[in-house]
């Protein structure tokens, strides 16, 4: 997927003055918040599963290669496939190859966010084989050329009538007086259409959750079991994960589960998760006959021993979208590239570089909302400010800023000839704002006064009164 | 109170000293009724978070190594921000090499740092305030005490025993107003969409007063309320709880 991360300044813009995308994104605060607040609050131990999240996390990521190879050998030993790709690239060749290998023409596809990162369905297009998403808000997305704007919630960004008019707009097969009002009208629809591609389909693809190193099981959690059967029915099943997808041990994978759809949606556990071992054996009623596993590093593996491991705890359930009020300002498309809001920000620079993504890690109050509901308690703004010091080292923040700051930390550092300046300032301004006690515009503080009037000082610093009054 | 008074460094902080030194004095007052003797150390100027939040670490580190340093001969430092007081608290530790003598020194400031209101209830046990504001207030959390430092329920407990004070709570009171230092210069427009949705909720409060313990929050808030010409007044809620709300409040001019 081509970046536009550079331009997220004119991005936001956009998506603030996008009066569609701002109706629809007011109910991401009302929904999602509130109910992983209940979730969290409905159970006891959560703040504890929390920290067993983490721990077994950062276990794994300093035994990675071990796990993978437990992982490998596992599959292996169910009777399916392994394929290791470095590159996005790599895992989307490898993915065509083995559709084109099996005379594909249609794939079904579950929900994936590494098939976003290695733009699956451009190269499946590309070879005339047709992908089709199977989640619903995937499915909507699909049909208007769009990329997903939330990890879980791919078409949070649009709003029913939107959707109306592109399934009146696509299903022409279908009587135009029908009525699609209800958003469960849409769900029968969309559900009917997709009922016939799943039959159709010679490979399905789905994501992963979670891999189980002990079992070589992948694991999926879907609310529309769109994703079992999409791995059930096709005679191929081939799994996308990156990396860092593995846990060790079922017990572990549960942990996860337990902690997952609280953090997403609030719900305690999701409608359906499903896991799969190797292909159909032999008494199974149903299956595939094949089932391979492409693992993608994609720049995962050298973010490993960095300030920037802790990222790789991500399980991927969007609480940190949900409760980003930058987010909730201008939606997941602004951040120019897969993945959106507080981890996207984290994440993006790492897996196509800071001089594409700078902007991202910037674009932060350090509010904190992020890591606080962050059920694998990533340090996410940390890590933001991790981004900020390499941009300073490499010269990437802006000349201005660097000068403005360099001037002020001048005089920062130089106490009392800091305080004649300040005292100086606080005159000036307190001059020009008259008796107003207010300013609508002041010099290089354009950005402020843009929307806000400056607040006029009172006149005297602090510590020139406190001398006045006799303290020294 | 304890015999000899607690002796208290009181850490000003560059917007408080450059835009509302009032809301020092009141901290003062509020030290000083609660048994404490207060010095300014002149060596002060700023906690380096314009740097810090930049990525200029070089600079911080040496804008820290004068804050550690001025601030070495009290038993407390305290000051009138959340967000002053996390980046000393939260922040200098980690800006310095793990086992060295200037982050033991950097710790031992951390340790004996605090904002304002919390340090009041929850180190002196200061259970009320002598002071009056017939007033109906509402209260924005601001970030960095709300999540840093967890400063929630301490300006509420001290706010409900000034006399004649209404708290009426807005909705979403700890979710962000925008700020966030250099944020609102860079990203002028998302910091204003995150502006007006706060500003909704401070109207939709029905409160005529808007309270925070952080003045570039409040002057972030109060510049907004101004330029959309409300008459809701801002103040620092060390002013009300020192009962010094006779000056202008933010923003506001003396006509």
């Amino acid at each position: 997927m081509d970046s536009t991360a550079h331009n997220f300044k004119k991005n936001a813009a956009g998506a603030l003055n996008d009066a569609q995308l701002q109706r629809a994104l007011a109910h991401v605060p009302r929904g999602f918040v509130k109910k992983r607040a209940d979730a969290a609050d409905a159970l006891p131990e959560f703040e504890r599963l929390r920290d067993q999240g983490r721990d077994i996390k950062n276990h794994v990521l300093e035994h990675l290669d071990i796990y993978l190879e437990a992982f490998e050998e596992k599959v292996v030993e169910a009777g399916g496939y392994v394929h290791w790709a470095t590159t996005a690239e790599e895992a989307r060749n490898l993915v065509v190859r083995l559709c084109l290998d099996r005379e594909a023409e249609t794939v079904t596809k579950g929900k994936s966010m590494i098939s976003e990162e290695i733009g699956l369905n451009a190269g499946l297009e590309k070879v005339g084989i047709e992908p089709v998403e199977t989640d619903l808000g995937e499915y909507i997305i699909q049909l208007r050329g769009e990329t997903p704007s939330h990890l879980i919630a791919p078409a949070v960004h649009l709003n029913k009538d939107q959707i109306e008019a592109d399934f009146r707009r696509v299903h022409t097969e279908l009587p135009e007086e029908r009525n699609l009002h209800e958003p469960a009208s849409l769900v029968h629809e969309a559900r009917e259409i997709l009922r016939d591609k799943y039959l159709d389909a010679d490979v399905g693809i789905t994501g992963a959750n979670f891999l189980i190193a002990e079992t070589g099981t992948s694991v999926i959690v879907t609310n529309e079991g769109n994703g079992d059967l999409t791995q059930i029915l096709p005679k191929t099943h081939i799994v996308i994960a990156s990396i860092e997808k593995v846990v060790p041990t079922l017990e572990d994978a549960s942990t996860f589960v337990r902690l997952l759809a609280r953090s997403a949606t609030g719900q305690e556990i999701s409608n359906y998760t499903t896991f799969s071992t190797g292909p159909k054996r032999r008494g199974d009623p149903d299956g595939p006959n094949e089932y391979h596993v492409v693992l993608l590093d994609n720049g995962r593996s050298s973010m490993l021993g960095t300030e920037f491991q802790d990222m790789l705890r991500c399980i991927r359930c969007g609480a940190c979208l949900n409760h980003c009020p930058v987010y909730q300002a201008v939606g997941g498309h602004a951040y120019g590239w897969v993945y959106s809001g507080p981890m996207g920000s984290v994440l993006t620079p790492n897996l196509i570089g800071v001089d594409e993504a700078g902007h991202l890690p910037n674009a932060s109050t350090f509010c904190g909302r992020c890591e606080e509901v962050c059920p694998m308690r990533i340090p996410l703004p940390r890590m933001m400010r991790n981004w900020r010091e390499r941009e300073f080292e490499k010269h990437l923040t802006p000349f201005t800023i660097r000068r403005g700051l360099g001037v002020w930390a001048w005089f920062a550092q130089r106490p009392k000839l800091y305080q004649r300046v300040t005292a100086l300032a606080s005159r000036l301004l307190k001059w020009r704002a008259g008796s107003k006690g207010r300013m609508k515009n002041v010099p290089l503080a354009d950005g402020w006064v843009k929307y806000r009037d400056l607040p006029a000082p009172q006149g005297k610093t602090f510590q020139q009164m406190w001398k006045e009054r006799g303290n020294v | 109170m304890s015999e000899s008074k607690i002796k208290v460094g009181l850490f000003v902080t560059c917007l408080v000293d450059i835009f509302r030194p009032s809301v020092g004095f009141a901290a003062v007052k509020l030290l000083e009724d609660a048994g404490c003797t207060v010095e300014v150390p002149e060596m002060q100027t700023c906690c380096g978070q314009p740097a810090y939040n930049t990525g200029d670490r070089k600079t911080s580190k040496e804008i820290a190594e004068k804050t550690i340093r001025a601030f070495e001969p009290y038993e407390y430092v305290v000051a009138p921000s959340g967000s002053c007081a996390g980046m000393l608290k939260k922040h200098y530790p980690t800006l310095f090499g793990e086992g060295t003598g200037v982050q033991s020194r950097a710790i031992a400031l951390a340790d004996k740092t605090h904002e304002l209101v919390s340090f009041l209830t929850d180190v002196l046990e200061v259970k009320g305030v002598d002071a009056q504001f017939g007033r109906c207030v509402t209260y924005h959390d601001s970030c960095s005490g709300l999540r840093e430092l967890k400063v929630h329920k301490q300006p509420r407990k001290l706010l409900s025993s000034v006399a004649g004070l209404e708290l009426r709570e807005m909705s979403d009171a700890n979710v962000c107003c925008g700020f966030g230092g250099t944020f609102c210069v860079k990203y002028p427009d998302i910091s204003n969409d995150m502006l007006t949705k706060k500003m909704a909720n401070i109207e939709a409060s029905g409160a005529d007063v808007l309270l925070a313990g952080d003045l570039g929050c409040l002057m972030n808030m109060a510049g907004k309320l101004k330029r959309d010409g409300s008459k809701i007044e801002v103040r620092h809620v060390a002013e009300v709880l020192a009962g010094e709300t006779l000056l202008p409040s933010i923003g506001e001019g003396e006509d």
